[in-house]
């Protein structure tokens, strides 16, 4: 029955993973750029939730939405300034300065905020609550709603994508940057919006991780830019939705391989990406196109 | 493809083609004296300062590797650590077993190019910016795959053996000069490999794969190569910061397998000059300046590297050396070719690109 | 409404797009070298030339998609020159690209709908474009890879006008089609002139260009060699602008100005 739990716990951790991956994906799909940078990002939304909530003193939930817009506003403005500039200079310029970004980003936290661990503040009661199904199953409700959240935000993100006039002019911009300014949309702009939507989904990501547990300034890196990478590899470049599958199978591979062995946890994803970058790089290979 | 400056060739002349615009007999024993005066240091200064230079010649042998990748071969490696590691425990390993980690370094350095090869075969096909992060994976993965290992120290760590010399002055001497050798000798390899066909193939990949191609250079092998090469270089450079530590510590915070690393040595090598030799050493004394002034705070360094690393990637492409070259256009290691048509007063030449840049209209960029 | 009319006409209306000695380099290689041509409303102004002459190179100045050396572009009187390429559409100047470029993951009504979001106020909508090309109205849903290359120009051509252009530059359309596609598209073209909209194309096909163009121009290796009204020139005169012959070439210096 632990494999039972195992494989849950994993399908729901999957869920967090693809609100990790589904900026990632998006900064991939519409910008081709390769942010760097993404998980200090969601670092960041968690201790700009630690910050407000210390600030304000407000009920974590609703320090949600700020985060989340403020992020997203950051998001806009990083667009428009420094990878703007940097996309207009070269592929090699683009992770120059967003790994940058992410090393000044790790280091402004840690001097600020040292390398103690924190936790968002969140009811203690909240993480710990789960429900049983039957006598052998233990399912905690945060992981639910955290996987209830990605779906939501995926299916918004599908939704936008498909339906809207900006997300008509991302898909748009993404396919042919050039055909679309013939059209008369200002590209920088549109990829500003697909910035801010990256970060926004980041924010809500960073503040589910750090009410699952707690965060330090190098979990940008050490967790959450090395899942969200293998979530979106795992389920295929340029699907949105893939990144859910992608994520899945990742939580699966780490639940199971934990069980075998306990400090292995985090190899039995890497091993997954591994293989899956033997198997199937699609997207990922120089010369072909993304869909 | 190169900037060609129109040249009117007289006839009745031969045309000229050297590989500086200066002879450079002096530039190579200029280089022999500054390496005998380092090698004599031991007897001059304290402890303290060779224990600096210790740590400048690491990461000089490290930015003067990622140079090599990135200037070079255009690839943006964000997982060398994962050499320099495998280079430290590769030292520790022998060193268990009784040999001097000193002549452990060699074996060090090459079972990191060896492990380079299975690593390459992996990340080969990638396009830049996935192939950077699946290096930056990969260099977890292994990270993790030798922490299980606890006879080596698993998580925590291990003492290097092998070490415990009653005479410390010596042992301090002998840490730097091991740290000077592979500094000179990954310096070295880099100017011997850039004036041989290979370094001629890489710039010829660099300015214009697809023409490469068609001329029938074998881009795959030269890349990879490089990919082994720098592995070698990182992996001495490991294998020297464990003598320096007297231990192998793997974590991702300051241990050999940190990121840092790289953050390090990429940063030297933006600042100092992306696709010149010089530019590493300029970098690497920037870095140094900086770490030693800034050390009482101690996130600050990486900080201001960072940001300044930003900064020249944008405003300076071609970083301080390369704001150095185009003024007084120097070269202390001529790697390019110059082309003097016979007799005439101006120098006209034939140079590549600088890396990963954009063709400058106008000559010489 | 203007109807199409033929050759230049001084006085009140000038023209709607006068560009002046444009010169254009890609790189060190110097494509146009001070080309010059005036549209006036409602013509049909040709570029033709042989592949390479930087034909598409200079609509796609025109266009704003790349940047003069030299030389300027003044459209409806307002200088355009150092416009982006997106404000130069919402003034009125829509390029259907070469190879038409539609947004391939889109379908035919959302590549259409793309093309209307920044649309000025002017006769053609959607449903227009639908009027106009009738089998497009079953084939709105389906994405815009899977249509043939004629219905993929037809497409593009629609994305273009629902942005209400006052001035249309059309990219090589007859490149990759059967000639029985191509004049059918070019049937259009009466429809498209009616509702107000000055044409300037770049065509490889002499013959169709010569049909449908009020005036054209003949580009070799970024040179003007020959301009008129098609009834004023005869076929070995274009012959020698379009491949280059002794006494052929006329206006256009070879500049020595510009970058090396």
């Amino acid at each position: 029955m632990a494999w039972v739990n195992a494989v849950i716990q994993g399908i729901l951790t999957g869920g967090l993973y693809a609100l990790f991956a589904c900026g990632l994906s998006l900064m991939f799909g519409v910008m081709k750029v390769v942010n760097l940078a993404h998980g200090d990002l969601a670092t960041v939304a968690g201790y700009v939730g630690i910050g407000v909530i210390a600030a304000t003193h407000m009920p974590f939930l609703w320090s949600v939405p700020i985060v989340v817009l403020v992020m997203a506003g950051l998001g806009y403005v990083l667009q428009r300034t420094l990878i703007q500039a940097a996309l207009d200079r070269g592929a090699l310029t683009t992770l120059i300065v967003t790994f940058g970004l992410s090393m000044v980003i790790e280091n402004g936290l840690l001097q600020f905020f040292t390398a103690d661990e924190r936790g968002v503040g969140v009811n203690q009661g909240i993480v710990t609550a789960s429900f049983s199904i039957g006598s052998q199953i233990t399912i905690a409700w945060l992981y639910v709603v955290i996987f209830v959240l990605a779906v939501v935000v995926l299916l918004g993100l599908q939704y936008y994508l498909s339906s809207t006039k900006y997300g008509r002019l991302i898909r748009a911009v993404a396919d042919d940057r050039e055909a679309a300014q013939l059209s008369g949309a200002d590209y920088r702009h549109v990829f500003g919006i697909a910035a801010a939507i990256a970060f926004g989904t980041v924010a809500l990501a960073g503040l589910s991780y750090g009410m699952t547990t707690v965060i330090d300034p190098t979990t940008g890196t050490d967790t959450i830019l090395l899942f969200a990478f293998a979530a979106v590899v795992i389920g295929g470049l340029g699907s949105l939705w893939g990144t859910l599958a992608g994520g899945i199978i990742l939580g699966i591979a780490q639940q199971i391989a934990a069980q075998i062995n306990i400090s292995d946890e985090l190899l039995g994803g890497y091993l997954i990406f591994l293989i899956v970058l033997i198997v199937r790089p699609q997207g990922l290979i120089a010369g072909r196109s993304q869909s | 493809m190169s900037t060609v400056a129109d040249a009117t060739v007289r006839s009745g002349g031969d045309v000229r083609v050297t590989r500086s615009r200066r002879n450079v007999a002096w530039t190579g024993i200029g280089a022999l004296i500054i390496v005998v005066i380092f090698a004599l240091l031991p007897y001059i200064v304290y402890a303290g300062t060779t224990a600096i230079l210790g740590e400048a010649f690491i990461v000089l042998t490290l930015a003067s590797m990622w140079n090599l990748l990135a200037g070079y071969a255009g690839l943006v490696s964000v997982g060398q650590q994962a050499f320099l590691g495998l280079g430290a425990y590769f030292v520790l390993i022998p060193a268990m077993h009784g040999l001097s980690p000193f002549a452990a370094l060699p074996i060090g350095a090459v079972c990191a190019g060896v492990a380079a090869v299975p690593l390459w075969w992996l990340v080969s096909r990638l396009r830049t910016g996935y192939f950077a992060i699946a290096t930056w994976v990969l260099a977890t993965a292994v990270m993790l795959f030798v922490e299980r290992f606890q006879s080596i120290g698993g998580g925590t760590g291990m003492p290097l053996p092998g070490l415990a010399w009653s005479n410390t002055a010596l042992l301090s001497a002998a840490t730097y000069w091991a740290g000077l050798a592979v500094t000179v000798l990954a310096i070295g390899a880099v100017y011997f490999l850039l004036r041989s066909r290979l370094g001629l193939v890489l710039t010829a990949i660099r300015d214009d794969e697809t023409a490469a191609r068609s001329s029938g250079a074998r881009v795959g092998l030269a890349r990879m190569l490089v990919f082994v090469v720098a592995a070698i270089g990182c992996g001495a450079a490991g294998g020297v910061l464990a003598i320096q530590q007297l231990e192998v510590v793997p974590d991702t915070s300051g241990g050999v397998f940190s990121v840092v690393w790289t953050a390090e040595m990429a940063f030297a090598v933006i600042i100092g000059g992306l696709g010149t030799i010089e530019g590493p050493i300029v970098g690497t004394i920037v870095y140094m300046v900086l770490e030693q002034t800034l050390q009482s705070y101690n996130a600050w360094y990486l900080i201001i590297l960072g940001l300044v690393a930003i900064a020249i990637t944008l405003f300076a492409r071609r970083g301080l050396w390369g704001l150095l070259d185009e003024k007084f256009n120097i070269r202390l290691f001529p790697v390019g070719y110059y082309l003097w048509a016979p007799g005439e007063a101006r120098r006209w030449r034939i140079r590549s690109r600088s890396a990963g840049g954009r063709a400058k209209a106008g000559i010489g960029s | 409404m203007s109807e199409a009319v033929s050759g230049t006409r001084e006085g009140s209306d000038g023209p709607l797009l006068d560009v002046q000695d444009l010169v254009v380099h890609h790189g060190q290689l110097r494509a146009l070298s001070g080309i010059s041509l005036r549209v006036f409303p409602g013509e049909v102004y040709a570029i033709i030339g042989a592949n390479g002459a930087g034909k598409s190179t200079l609509l796609r100045t025109i266009a704003g998609l790349h940047h003069p050396t030299a030389g300027s572009i003044v459209y409806d009187g307002r200088d355009v020159t150092g416009l982006r390429p997106e404000r130069r559409a919402t003034a009125g100047i829509v390029m259907v690209p070469e190879n038409r470029r539609l947004f391939p993951s889109l379908t035919v009504e959302e590549n259409l709908k793309v093309g209307a979001t920044y649309a000025r106020s002017g006769p053609w909508t959607i449903d227009k474009v639908y009027d106009l090309f009738p089998w497009m109205t079953e084939r709105r849903g389906q994405r815009a890879v899977q249509l043939s290359g004629g219905e993929q120009q037809s497409v593009a051509i629609g994305r273009a006008l629902v942005a209400n252009p006052r001035m249309l530059l059309l990219d090589e359309l007859s490149l990759g089609l059967a000639p029985v596609i191509v004049q059918r598209i070019y049937g259009m073209l009466p429809q498209i002139l009616q509702s107000g909209v000055t044409v300037l194309l770049v065509e490889q096909d002499v013959s169709q260009a010569m049909r449908v163009a009020t005036r054209l121009q003949c580009l070799l290796e970024g040179h003007t060699t020959l301009e008129g009204k098609p009834s004023d020139v005869t076929g070995a005169q274009v012959e020698a602008a379009y491949f280059g012959a002794a006494g052929a070439v006329a206006g256009g210096q070879p500049g020595d100005g510009g970058e090396a």
